[in-house]
C-alpha cells in the first residue's frame, strides 16, 4: 500500500477530505461574518446559533412538516434569514450608533438565549438527520473511498461562496453594498436606502449561516451547542485571514481545514488546538492577517 | 476656561476660588473614604447575617469582575477570554495544594496568581497587536486554546476537574476549614485586590490609560507608548482574575472546566455591564446580582433557564441600560444632589 510519511494513502486522503469539508464550513461561516462586518461593523456572535438554527429547522421541518432535504436547503436559509432581518430591524438598529462592541455583546446575548432555549427543549445530545438518498454511499476513487455526501457538501459550499462573490462583485445590489462598506453616509446622501440595505445584508449573512447549518445536518449530530464551539474556531480563522476579501475567506477556510486534517493524521492530540496555534503564529508574523489590509 | 477667567480676576479672587475647589475635592475624598469604611464594616458583619460560603462566592466573582472592569472600563479593551485566567489560577492553586500537603494556602494562591500573570503576559503580547473587535476575537480564541489544553493536560483531571483540594492552614496556624476564618481571609484578599484597582485607576498611570481609551492616536502623538500601557493594564487585570480564581479554588476546594469555558468569559462581561462599566462599585454589584440570581434560579423550577435569563439580561442591558446600575445611580445622584 502507498504510504505518505508513514501513513497509508487512504487514511491520509480521508483526513484531507474531512479537513476540506470542515474547511468549507469555516469558509462559509467566515464569509457570512465578513459580509455582516463589512456594512454593520459588528461581529455577529449569534452566527453560530444561527447556523445551529439552520440545522434544527431542517431537522424539525423533516420531522413535522415532511420538508425534504432539497426544499430545506432552499427554504431554511430564507426563513432563518428573515428571522435575522427582524433581529436587525428591531434590536441591532437601535444600537447602530454606538460603539460596535455593543453589537458583539448584544448578539452574544441573543446566542445565549437561542442556545439555552433549544437546550431546554431538545437537550444537549445530538439528533441525526438522515443523509438524502441520492447521496448515500460513496465513490471509489481507486486510492480512497469518498462518501458522496461529503463531496456534495464541498461542491455546494464552494458554489455558495462563488454565488456570494458574484452577488457582491457583479450585481448592482453588490455594488451598493461595497459602496456602503466604504462610506455609508455618502450612500445615503445619494438617495440609497441604507437602513434597508443593512437589514438585507444582515439577513443575507444569517442566511449563509443557516445554509451551512442545513448542509451540516446530515454530517454532524444536530445539537443546540453545535454552533458555539465551531464559531470560536471560525473567529480564529477570521483573525488568520482578515476580513478583507471573499477569496481570502475561502482560501483561509479551506487551508485551515486541511491543516486540521493533517494534524489529525500526524499528531491527533493537537487537532483541537492547531488552528489557534496558527493564529498565534500569524499574529506574531503578520498581525493584520494573511489577507488583511494594512490599517 | 478657568485660565481665561482668571485673567480678569485679581490674584486673591483667583486664590479663593482655587481653595474652594480644593476644599470641595477634600470633602469629596473624605466622603468617599467614609463610604469605603462603611462598606468594610458591612463586609465584616455580613457573615453573621448571611451564609458565608455564598458571600465568599460573591467576593471571588466581585474581584474577578473588578479585574475585568479594570481592562474594559478604564483601558477600553473588551477581553472575551478572561475565563482563562480564572481557570489558570484555580487549576495551579488546586494542583499544588492537593499534591503538596505541606504547602500553606497563601503560597498556593500566590503561585496560582503568578502563573495566571504569566498567561496574561502571553495573551496580552499577542492580543494587543489587533484592535477593537479583533482584540475580542483573539482573546476568545486564545482562551479556547487554554480550555483545550486543560481538557487534555494530565494535572487538571480533564472532564472531572480537581476535587477535594485541602483548605489547609493559613500561614501554618489558622485553620481555614472554619468558614468564618475562611471568610475573613477571602475578604482580606478582596480588599487587597480592590485597593490595587482603586489605586491604579486614580494614579497618573490610570489617567494615561483613560486618555488612551478616549483617544489613542492623540495619546500616541503626545508621546505615550500606548501598547506598553495597554499591556500593563492587561497583565494587571489577568493577575487579579487569577487571584480570584485561586481564592475560589481554596474556598470551594475544587477547580473545574466550567471556569475555563467561554460562558465564564461572557458571565464576567455581564456582571460588569449590569453593575456599570467603568465604575469601581459596578462590577461588585453586578457580581452580587448575577451570583444571587444563579443561586435563586438554581433552586427554582426555572433552574434550566438560567442561561436564557442571563442572555435576556444581556440584551436588555445593551439596549437600554448601558451605564448599569451604579452608573444610573450616579447619574441620579449628580442630577438631584449637586
Amino acid at each position: 500500500m502507498t504510504m505518505i510519511f508513514g501513513v497509508p494513502l487512504a487514511v491520509f486522503m480521508g483526513q484531507i477530505t474531512l479537513g476540506l469539508v470542515n474547511g468549507a464550513f469555516y469558509a462559509l461561516l467566515s464569509l457570512g461574518l465578513a459580509v455582516i462586518f463589512g456594512l454593520l461593523k459588528i461581529i455577529n456572535f449569534a452566527h453560530g446559533a444561527q447556523y445551529m438554527l439552520g440545522a434544527f429547522a431542517a431537522l424539525l421541518g423533516l420531522e413535522y412538516l415532511g420538508i425534504n432535504y432539497w426544499l430545506a436547503l432552499l427554504l431554511v436559509p430564507l426563513v432563518v434569514g428573515a428571522f435575522g432581518m427582524v433581529l436587525e430591524r428591531y434590536l441591532l438598529r437601535r444600537i447602530a450608533h454606538l460603539d460596535h462592541l455593543y453589537g458583539l455583546l448584544l448578539t452574544f446575548g441573543l446566542a445565549l438565549i437561542l442556545e439555552g432555549t433549544l437546550v431546554n427543549f431538545f437537550g444537549v445530545s445530538g439528533a441525526r438527520y438522515p443523509t438524502p438518498e441520492v447521496f448515500q454511499g460513496g465513490l471509489n476513487l481507486g486510492f480512497m473511498f469518498l462518501p458522496t455526501y461529503r463531496a456534495w457538501v464541498l461542491v455546494a459550499a464552494l458554489a455558495m461562496c462563488l454565488f456570494t462573490w458574484f452577488m457582491i462583485e457583479r450585481t448592482r445590489l453588490g455594488a451598493y453594498l461595497r459602496a456602503g462598506t466604504e462610506n455609508s453616509q455618502l450612500m445615503q446622501a445619494f438617495g440609497v436606502n441604507v437602513p434597508l440595505l443593512i437589514t438585507l445584508t444582515y439577513g443575507f449573512g444569517v442566511a449563509l449561516a443557516a445554509f451551512a447549518g442545513v448542509l451540516a445536518a446530515p454530517l454532524y449530530p444536530v445539537s443546540p451547542t453545535m454552533g458555539s464551539s465551531l464559531l470560536i474556531v471560525v473567529f480564529a480563522v477570521v483573525v488568520i485571514g482578515g476580513m478583507g476579501s471573499i477569496l481570502g475567506a475561502i482560501i483561509t477556510g479551506l487551508s485551515m481545514g486541511i491543516i486540521e486534517g493533517l494534524t489529525k493524521v500526524y499528531y491527533p492530540e493537537a487537532s483541537n488546538t492547531v488552528i489557534f496555534l496558527v493564529m498565534i503564529l500569524v499574529l506574531l508574523l503578520r498581525p493584520v492577517g494573511l489577507f488583511g489590509k494594512e490599517a | 476656561m478657568a485660565d481665561s477667567q482668571s485673567l480678569s480676576q485679581t490674584p486673591s479672587e483667583a486664590f479663593s476660588k482655587t481653595s474652594a475647589v480644593l476644599e470641595r475635592q477634600r470633602r469629596a475624598k473624605i466622603r468617599r473614604n467614609l463610604f469605603y469604611l462603611a462598606l468594610v464594616v458591612v463586609g465584616l458583619v455580613a457573615p453573621f447575617v448571611a451564609y458565608p460560603v455564598f458571600l465568599m462566592k460573591v467576593l471571588c466573582f466581585a474581584l474577578f469582575a473588578s479585574a475585568f472592569n479594570l481592562l474594559l472600563g478604564y483601558a477600553g479593551l473588551l477581553s472575551f477570554g478572561h475565563a482563562a485566567f480564572l481557570a489558570t489560577g484555580g487549576y495551579i492553586t488546586g494542583y499544588l495544594l492537593a499534591s503538596y500537603p505541606g504547602l500553606t494556602p497563601e503560597l498556593g494562591i500566590i503561585a496560582g496568581t503568578l502563573v495566571a500573570t504569566v498567561v496574561g503576559v502571553v495573551f496580552g503580547v499577542l492580543s494587543i497587536r489587533r484592535q477593537g473587535i479583533y482584540f475580542a476575537m483573539v482573546t476568545l480564541a486564545l482562551a479556547q486554546l487554554v480550555y483545550f489544553v486543560y481538557i487534555q493536560a494530565p494535572f487538571t483531571g480533564g472532564e472531572d476537574g480537581l476535587h477535594g483540594v485541602p483548605r489547609g492552614e493559613l500561614f501554618g496556624f489558622i485553620n481555614l476549614s472554619n468558614s468564618l476564618a475562611m471568610y475573613y481571609f477571602v475578604f482580606a484578599i478582596f480588599i487587597f485586590g480592590f485597593a490595587v484597582i482603586q489605586r491604579t485607576v486614580h494614579s497618573p498611570y490610570g489617567q494615561v490609560m483613560k486618555a488612551i481609551r478616549e483617544n489613542e492616536p492623540r495619546a500616541v502623538s503626545l508621546g505615550y507608548n500606548t501598547d506598553a500601557y495597554k499591556l500593563v493594564a492587561f497583565v494587571l487585570s489577568a493577575a487579579l482574575a487569577g487571584l480570584a480564581g485561586s481564592t475560589k479554588t481554596v474556598v470551594f476546594q475544587l477547580a473545574s472546566l466550567t471556569d475555563a469555558h467561554w460562558h465564564m468569559s461572557g458571565e464576567v462581561i455581564l456582571m460588569t455591564l449590569l453593575g456599570g462599566v467603568g465604575t469601581l462599585l459596578g462590577p461588585i454589584t453586578g457580581a452580587g446580582i448575577v451570583v444571587s440570581l444563579q443561586h435563586v434560579l438554581g433552586q427554582s423550577p426555572l433552574g434550566n433557564w438560567v442561561s436564557v435569563i442571563l442572555g435576556i439580561i444581556f440584551v436588555v442591558c445593551v439596549l437600554s441600560f448601558r451605564s448599569g446600575i451604579i452608573g444610573e445611580l450616579a447619574r441620579m445622584y449628580n442630577k438631584n444632589f449637586k
